[in-house]
């Protein structure tokens, strides 16, 4: 036994050694760019498609890293663990007050040159400059501006229940019964954290007005939280429910779309990626669906920017790559190519949109116009308004009030001021 | 050759497992310390070693979600836990009756704990659910009212996740029960026949109280199952209706991956092991002091 087990040691230190350096990673290649997203859903793919397309035409490597889940909660789990290893990738799709909490831990990378040579500060409206800056400096690269407060509608559905396409929410209310009377159901909702909170704000957006968004949801103002609006908001967002199907908890978004497209359903309050998958179903705009600002909001415009934050990288060569995937992603070719497949416009401003079609020109000519009037409001329910840790406490109340039926508007409104205090 | 009429170095077996051992200990109570600093740290995106004191317990014991997360923990470990024993053990005495087809039998029970919670959990969110699965089955055969809404109800919804938990380990408890019937010695069981006592009061009387040590490493396995459920959870109903259906687990991972306050991640978790801890600790101590 002794003999064997002397024998067996060289052999079994050679074995550790190969082990060991199986184990050290591999050095990535100079010219590689590793992106880390959540585009996994048709529309959305293509759309990614596009941008390493775009990349590597100019000689680059795209690394894929694509981590599937529609809010991104799983990508920004992946994520934290590959920074706090050491081994960022060079891009994450990261949006919102986020990019300033990872710049605030010292790990993007400062693109300051890009940005001057390409002239950002000139292609993008002050308050979207703001979101991609810490302390002054650029630290991400917007990719495109979808609007949130959308309604969608079926004419057919309508056409058969004899309702007219709403404008307010009396309105909506009024095509709503007419649906139900048709045996439609009138709303398509999928029983989400983030989807019902999509349906508050434009409810609160509609109801409110922008000046009250921008008071109770963005700045959190504990008197808007409890006042009468809010108090008006929150029952008009209990009538909506009357009129989702019970099958709606856990569904998810683009299915509750696929209600709508089938014709099951007359609308959805959606932002406008849903329009990828009524173009990936080969329907036609104007036609076959119908695109309106959500009930009230025509003059508002809720936004929602995904971006690239780009992480500070060892490697010089990889950090060209870098900044190289910086200045595609805000240029022109690219910005009309994305946006063509995903449904949202392009955040490069004085672009030519003859390719997109009406619902993204309507989009584009709104967001210029709220830009200018100030009714340019950032979604919470897509985390471009607060830090994650409010949002996520605020998305819980709401999803409560909407799920048990029990609670009463003045405990929400409590709980919601409560909420609204969360670090 | 003749082998050496000595043992073989006594410090041999302790080297083979010490790395075993060692990564072990480290990655496990190492990590454990590690996340209870973390609970007293201010830590929210990433890892911050700022003491903090109590303030994220403080936070924990004020959230409304976490107490939500915690009283359902107490009816899903009860009911899963319970409702597992009790369908394992009633399945492993029908089976030790030596019927022809055991063999077949076990198998089919047996093989729900072969496929991942995820899987179990993705099936039954289809065959809940009422538009597609029992519900519209049921209207679709003509019962037009019956309903069966648990898995959209938020009161009801976490009876859904005791459903098909213990359908994923009742077959394994029966496995474990099976065998520890089998184990039991035969001359036992004809004594009390011979003595006239009826077959459900030899299994009452004789055979079930035999199997307490058993009944003991179950139960340490199920209740770990029960505990650990986020899959399970998370594939079935996401948290459930708003957060009806939230764990002890699932609250941590959405703090402290989801929202980035890893300290309130860190201090819900040790809260779970401390709840886990309480329950196990004296149960382990009164059943090996017994066995001394």
């Amino acid at each position: 036994m002794n003999r064997i087990s002397r024998r067996s040691l060289p052999l079994a230190a050679v074995a550790l050694a190969a082990l060991a350096t199986t184990l050290t990673a591999a050095p990535a290649h100079a010219n590689e760019v590793e992106v880390l997203h959540w585009w996994t859903s048709g529309g959305e793919a293509k759309a990614a498609a596009a941008l390493k397309a775009s990349l590597e035409r100019k000689g680059f490597t795209w690394k894929d890293f694509a981590v599937a889940g529609g809010g991104g909660d799983s990508a920004m789990t992946v994520l934290k663990s590959r920074v706090v290893s050491g081994n960022a990738p060079a891009a994450a799709q990261i949006k919102g007050p986020s990019i300033q909490e990872w710049a605030r831990e010292g790990v993007l990378a400062n693109m300051d040159a890009v940005a001057k040579a390409e002239k950002w500060d000139e292609l993008l409206p002050k308050v979207i400059a703001d979101g991609l800056k810490y302390k002054g400096n650029y630290v991400a690269a917007p990719v495109n501006v979808h609007r949130v407060n959308w309604l969608w509608a079926n004419p057919e559905a309508f056409k058969k229940a004899g309702a007219k396409v709403p404008t307010t929410w009396d309105e909506f209310f009024t095509a709503a019964e007419a649906l139900k009377k048709a045996g439609i159901i009138p709303v398509a909702h999928g029983g989400q954290n983030w989807q019902d909170f999509t349906t508050f704000e434009s409810v609160a957006l509609g109801v409110g007005g922008a000046d009250f968004y921008k008071k109770a949801l963005v700045q959190l103002d504990p008197a808007s939280l409890k006042g009468a609006t809010m108090q008006k908001v929150l029952e008009t967002f209990r009538r909506v429910k009357s009129y989702t199907d019970r099958n709606s908890p856990g569904r998810d978004w683009n299915l509750a779309t696929a209600m709508v497209i089938k014709g099951e359903a007359g609308m959805q309050l959606m932002g406008d990626w849903a329009k990828g998958e009524f173009v990936a179903a080969g329907k036609q705009a104007g036609k076959d669906f119908v695109c309106v600002a959500a009930p009230g909001t025509a003059r508002s415009f809720t936004y929602n920017i995904d971006s690239f934050a780009l992480f500070k990288l060892k490697d010089p060569a990889r950090q060209k790559a870098q900044q190289e995937l910086a200045a595609t992603i805000m240029g022109a070719e690219f910005q009309e190519l994305f946006n063509l497949n995903k449904g949202s416009i392009p955040v490069r401003m004085g672009m030519k949109l003859d390719k997109f079609d009406d619902c993204a020109k309507t989009s584009a000519a709104d967001f210029a116009a709220t830009a200018k009037s100030g009714s340019l409001v950032p979604s919470i329910a897509h985390g471009m308004a607060v830090p994650p840790a409010a949002e996520g406490a605020i998305k819980d109340v709401v999803s409560q009030f909407w799920n048990d039926d029990k609670m009463t508007v003045a405990a929400a409104m409590d709980r919601l001021v409560a909420a609204a205090r969360t670090k | 050759m003749s082998a050496p009429s000595t043992a073989p170095a006594p410090w041999l077996p302790r080297l083979v497992v010490a790395p075993s051992f060692l990564l072990g200990f480290l990655f496990i109570y190492g990590l454990i310390a590690w996340n209870g600093y973390l609970s007293l740290s201010a830590s929210r995106l990433l890892p911050n070693y700022e003491f903090v004191g109590l303030a994220q317990y403080v936070n924990l014991f004020e959230n409304e979600r976490f107490h939500v997360a915690m009283k359902n923990m107490a009816i899903f470990g009860v009911l899963f836990v319970g409702g597992a024993m009790a369908l394992g053990l009633l399945l492993a005495v029908l089976l030790d009756q030596k019927i022809r087809a055991e063999g077949v039998l076990r198998t089919v029970y047996l093989y729900p704990m072969a496929i991942s919670f995820i899987v179990t959990g993705t099936a039954w969110k289809w065959m809940l659910n009422p538009g597609l699965g029992l519900e519209h089955l049921m209207h679709r055969w003509g019962f037009e009212s019956f309903t069966f809404g648990w898995l959209v109800d938020p009161d009801k919804a976490l009876y859904c996740i005791v459903i098909a938990g213990i359908w994923q380990s009742a077959g394994f408890v029966m496995a474990l029960f099976l065998a520890g019937l089998r184990g039991i010695d035969e001359s036992i069981v004809k004594a009390a026949q011979v003595d006239g006592a009826s077959l459900p009061r030899i299994y009452w009387r004789i055979l079930i109280p035999s199997l307490r040590p058993v009944f003991f490493s179950t139960l340490m396995v199920v209740s770990h199952l029960a505990i650990k459920s986020f899959d399970l959870v998370m594939a079935l109903t996401a948290g459930g209706p708003g957060y009806a259906t939230d764990l002890p687990a699932t609250f941590m991972y959405a703090m402290a991956f989801s929202r980035g306050q890893i300290g309130l991640g860190a201090a819900a978790a040790t809260v779970m092991l401390a709840t886990v801890a309480a329950i196990v600790v004296p149960y382990l101590y009164s059943e090996l002091r017994a066995r001394r």
